[in-house]
């Protein structure tokens, strides 16, 4: 092996502890701030499937008869689903709005929402609500809660149709 | 020159001041890369052993290995994180060496169409190596690597409500260190494989005192500052402030502002814009070597010296008496003329007073070329005195500026593509000296053209520089071409040299150890 001069050395020490330094740095800084300390983030998060466009219809036996065997079932649900419209309002200022069509090919599959809202720690008045049935005028959903955030809290807002609606995590 | 250029040449000439050309890191970014995965791998090993791969556990593992077993755990696990973060700052290094030399384009565009998407591998096997630590940094990973997910049409469900809903399982977390452990890495493995797939004798081995001093300064950075963990991963926190390692992790923060879409568009585009960097424009690569059966005799030694396997050896096909015969595909040809070199048969001594027909030769510029463009340098200089020959490759420092100097100039594609008896043709045919230069020791444009050349002068590698050549009188001075002062004075003593052997040497048979010397 090749034995470096004195003077090699010290310069390779040199640039061995500035590569160093690059990389430990680099590894932790600069830190990266996402909240203030006084505030915290409320989490709007859920799947959900909305209400059918047309209603299901029951097939006479004359219709059914009309149809392959294979594909004779009595009851013939249209697949696309209602677009899901929802706003969250804290203060009665609106935090977030979204109108959301089903997607798949034939929009019959279930919507999933994720929203991440930065609020100040504090009280406030959380107001939620969802539309999911294009033949309904408003809301079909609606939530409403007194809430206290405290700094770096992560609160989430989920939805589930079975327990009644939205509810707090 | 344009500046990126000239400020890469004064950082290589900077290191070559410290490590010397053997030694300069970056003429030996890939094996360095690939140095780091070692320590990447055994570190890893090591953490494996302790490392508990579920939700509940995997915190505490870590944590006691930082803290309990910091001797040792805690090493490994800093080794672990900085040799994976130093393998990411010379992988950007080499991208921009390839990127500041111009040597992504043409013929070279596979190595690097196929080197960016690697970059991916390495940089998602952080990712996962992040998440595993299960700490508020994991679990910022987790998230928002989910929403990434989540935003891609192949993916149904959401991975991101997963982790809200606290649906994160033990099986999952395995699946991930499972990932992180041999899935990932193979894949890696598979990707390098590709990307280095034209290229021959690859070198994967870092020289050994840089291996050393690498691993040295890595394990002074870990005792010194040790990698630690943020506070446990809490679903209902957020972390307001992350110490993010931005080698792996510098997409993240624009989730904060922006959609997973929009994102991915940015990454992606980059990406293929990247990929797509050497049609940006193109680069045209001359026309590739030619094979003429009716003087190879199959030998294999171009195919031994193409850098980029762009020869092979077969059976014959002409019904001549040799076994085999040469083929060059011309789609893997650099148009180096490095096998011109390596022919024994484009001797120039050879087929006087004809054309020369060598085995394997360039269509461009032939040993024929070659052996007429050196009688006529020879013509030019005879009249000054010492006459020097200075032979120059197209990718270094042009030999024709020293002709003021008082030589006459022959440049050829690459140094390797000189061969070894047209330097002694040279000598033999009147010139007092011969000086080479090239690129710099330990980055031919082509690979190994400088390397076969010292190796064939060494009398190391065929075919060699035969002893009747006066080797007093050859000087090898190697530069790029910011190097011109150097090699300007490095001519000057080399002259000043040759007037005191004097000029009556065509038969003093003296023969020198000493044969060359390196530049910069």
């Amino acid at each position: 092996m090749k034995v470096p001069e004195v003077r090699r050395l010290l310069l390779q020490g040199f640039n061995y502890a500035l590569f160093m330094a690059v990389v430990w740095y680099f590894s932790l800084y600069p830190a990266h701030r996402r909240l203030a300390d006084d505030e915290a983030v409320i989490t709007l998060a859920f799947g959900h499937t909305s209400q059918r466009v047309e209603e299901c219809r029951t097939l006479s036996q004359e219709q059914l008869n009309e149809l392959a065997p294979n594909m004779r079932t009595a009851v013939d649900c249209p697949r696309e689903r209602s677009p899901v419209r929802l706003e969250l309002t804290l203060d009665d200022e609106v935090a977030t709005r979204m109108d959301l069509v089903a997607p798949g090919l034939y929009k019959d599959q279930g919507v999933d929402v994720y929203r991440d809202i930065t609020a100040a720690v504090g009280e406030h008045r959380l107001s939620v609500w969802l539309n999911d049935d294009v033949n309904v005028d408003g809301p079909t959903y609606r939530f409403e809660r007194a809430i206290e955030l405290q700094p770096a809290q992560r609160l989430v807002v989920t939805f589930d149709a079975t327990r009644g609606g939205f509810y707090l995590k | 020159m344009n500046p990126v250029k000239r400020a890469y040449r004064g950082l290589e000439a900077w290191f070559n001041l410290s490590f010397g050309p053997e030694w300069n890191p970056l003429y030996n970014l890939g094996t360095l890369a690939f140095f780091f995965f070692w320590v990447v791998l055994v570190s890893g090993l090591y953490l494996f052993i302790f490392f508990d791969t579920s939700i509940a556990g995997a915190y505490a593992s870590v944590e006691y290995m930082t803290h309990e077993q910091w001797y040792l755990g805690g090493v490994m696990r800093s080794l672990h994180r900085y040799a994976s973060d130093a393998a990411v700052i010379t992988i950007l290094l080499h991208m921009l060496r390839e990127f500041a030399l111009d040597r992504y384009r043409g013929f070279r565009w596979f190595s690097w169409f196929t080197g960016v998407p690697t970059l991916w591998f390495v940089i998602t096997l952080g990712i996962t190596g992040y998440w595993l630590v299960w700490d508020e940094l994991g679990l910022y990973v987790a998230l928002l690597s989910s929403r990434l997910m989540d935003a891609l049409p192949i993916v149904s469900g959401s991975m991101t409500r997963d982790f809200l809903e606290g649906q994160l399982t033990d099986r999952f977390f395995t699946l991930m260190g499972f990932l992180h452990l041999l899935g990932q890495p193979v894949l890696l493995v598979f990707a390098i494989w590709i990307h280095v797939k034209r290229l021959s004798h690859v070198r994967i081995s870092a020289p050994r005192g840089l291996a050393i001093g690498s691993l040295a300064a890595l394990l002074v950075l870990s005792f010194a500052l040790p990698a630690e963990s943020h506070a446990p991963a809490n679903l209902a926190r957020v972390a307001p402030v992350l110490k993010l390692d931005w080698f792996y992790l510098n997409v993240y923060p624009l989730l904060d502002h922006w959609t997973a879409g929009k994102t991915w568009t940015l990454t992606l585009g980059v990406t293929f814009l990247l990929m797509l960097m050497p049609w940006l424009p193109p680069k045209k690569t001359g026309p590739a070597a030619e094979v003429h059966l009716e003087a190879c005799n199959g030998c294999g030694q171009c195919a031994d010296d193409c850098p980029f396997d762009a020869i092979s050896v077969r059976p014959r096909t002409d019904g001549a008496r040799w076994s085999h015969e040469v083929v060059v595909q011309p789609n893997l040809c650099a148009s180096c003329g490095i096998c011109v070199g390596s022919c024994p048969s484009s001797n120039p001594f050879r087929q006087r007073g004809k054309p020369l027909v060598t085995g394997i030769d360039m269509p461009n510029y032939s040993a024929d070329d070659m052996r007429t463009r050196t009688e006529q340098a020879l013509k030019r200089a005879r009249q000054g005195a010492p006459r020097i020959i200075a032979f120059g490759c197209d990718n270094a420092y042009d030999a024709s500026r020293l002709e003021p100097r008082g030589c006459a100039a022959v440049n050829v594609f690459c140094a390797g593509m000189l061969p070894a008896t047209l330097v002694e043709y040279a000598l033999k045919k009147g010139a007092d000296g011969v000086f080479i230069t090239g690129c710099r020791t330990g980055d031919c444009f082509f690979r190994y053209g400088n390397v076969w050349l010292d190796k064939r002068f060494e009398g190391n590698r065929k075919p060699r520089l035969r002893a009747g050549a006066d080797r007093k009188r050859i000087r090898i001075y190697r530069g790029a071409e910011t190097d011109g002062a150097r090699i300007d004075a490095a001519f000057d003593d080399f002259r000043v040299y040759l007037g005191t052997l004097g000029t009556d040497h065509a038969d003093d048979g003296t023969r020198a150890v000493e044969a060359t010397h390196e530049g910069a």
